[in-house]
């Protein structure tokens, strides 16, 4: 027993300190996924302004205001760190595709049993990277992009 | 607010190990969650190694264990033994469940046990739920109705009272509410999984008229609209209820009330 708090210590019966949370917490796929759709969203809207600065240095070249622009910007999208961000963008847009479906899905009050939840939120990943792979294997394989 | 990391007061240092007589076989640790509020001191991981074969085959039976025969300053709910109370709800290997029903063989190595999640602690496993309640009290649950009370009971089909399976079994142990993201960082706010559960239950009760009141009481972008469709509350309900469907449900009817 610890002692009974004496007049010069005041009782600390009010200090209520916080449970641990995401410290202790094992992670399920659905919790897993459901971070992965914002942070997905995130990087999506990153890849949509990437891709709006194509046009941005297209218009630059174009109008004579900065005649390099698009070489510049051609040549950091063509290097190898650039296809890296084309590619995480691509699998970013599918991740972020499955989640907006699966969370239609049971915005309509469906799938919410865990066995529907759990395959969703698995199957959305798999299909996002199977979707990602398919379409930077056409892109290599028909020569639409070379390292 | 999102706060990813625990207070300074609240962070967590390693505490004693009280070690098995020597020659012990079946020992089983278990790393427990331990606060004092009289020390003022912050919270501390005690370990405890537990002769298995000494006590029963649920994970109460070896916290009472560990108090009986171990250390006898560990705190923790419990009463029913036998998951109807909701009392000994708390955090075992990183997910709520209620001890009582938990068996400790469903775990290899080390066991953690912590309190529920992001709560206040009173001490040790024993967290602070009078916001929980607070929270529960304000969807009224209680049966509402505009008509005269009838002479007998209030009828109700078999086809109604079938959509109350699935809602009236909540224990309100708060493993659901405490398993919740939005609830940890908005609780103040938003009114979590177990509370919105309990709201669905008066919702689609048909002896029940006041679903619109109801609804309308509901519609604010906290109190139910910070429910993201996390499923941890349906992972982790000790009873198999499906909180988050309930709440997609209220949802689906807020445009036609």
């Amino acid at each position: 027993m610890s002692k009974p708090p004496t007049a010069s210590a005041p009782p600390r019966a009010l200090h209520r300190p916080l449970s641990p949370h995401l410290q202790i917490w094992r992670y399920h796929i659905t919790m897993f996924t459901s971070i992965l759709h914002r942070i997905t969203g995130v990087a999506t809207i990153a890849g949509l302004l990437l891709g709006a600065g194509w046009l941005v240095a297209l218009g630059a070249t174009a109008s004579g205001i900065c005649p390099e622009a698009y070489t510049v910007y051609l040549t950091f999208a063509a290097s190898p760190f650039g296809l890296l961000v084309w590619v995480g963008v691509t699998l970013a847009g599918f991740l972020h595709l499955t989640g907006g479906l699966r969370h239609l899905i049971w915005d309509m009050g469906l799938g919410f049993d865990l066995k529907t939840s759990n395959l969703m939120a698995w199957s959305g990943l798999l299909t996002a990277v199977l979707a990602t792979i398919a379409v930077w294997f056409y892109l290599f394989a028909t020569g639409k992009v070379v390292l | 607010m999102v706060e990813l990391t625990l207070p300074k007061h609240s962070q967590i240092r390693n505490g004693k190990r009280f070690k098995a007589a020597s020659g012990t076989k079946n020992v089983r640790v278990y790393k427990i969650y331990r606060f004092d509020p009289e020390s003022g001191e912050n919270p501390r991981w005690d370990k405890y190694e537990v002769d298995s074969k000494a006590h029963g085959p649920m994970l109460l039976d070896a916290l009472i264990h560990i108090k009986n025969s171990i250390d006898s300053t560990l705190s923790f709910r419990r009463s029913c033994r036998e998951g109807i109370c909701g009392s000994c709800a708390m955090n075992i290997g990183g997910r709520n469940t209620l001890a009582c029903t938990k068996g400790w063989d469903e775990f290899s190595g080390e066991i953690t046990i912590a309190p529920l999640p992001h709560m206040p602690v009173v001490k040790d496993l024993v967290p602070d739920l009078s916001g929980f309640y607070a929270q529960y009290a304000s969807v009224e649950p209680y049966l509402q109705s505009t008509t005269p009370d009838p002479q007998k009971e209030r009828l109700q089909s078999p086809q109604n009272r079938d959509k109350l399976d699935g809602l009236y079994e909540c224990i309100l142990c708060a493993c659901c509410s405490t398993s919740c993201p939005s609830y940890w960082w908005n609780q103040d706010k938003y009114l979590g999984p177990a509370a919105l559960l309990q709201a669905y239950r008066w919702i689609a009760d048909s002896r029940d008229d006041q679903t619109k009141a109801r609804l309308e009481a509901l519609e604010d972008p906290f109190k139910l609209y910070r429910c993201h469709t996390i499923m941890n509350c349906a992972q982790v309900c000790p009873k198999g209820l499906n909180p988050a469907k309930a709440i997609a449900e209220i949802k689906k009817m807020m445009p036609g009330k």
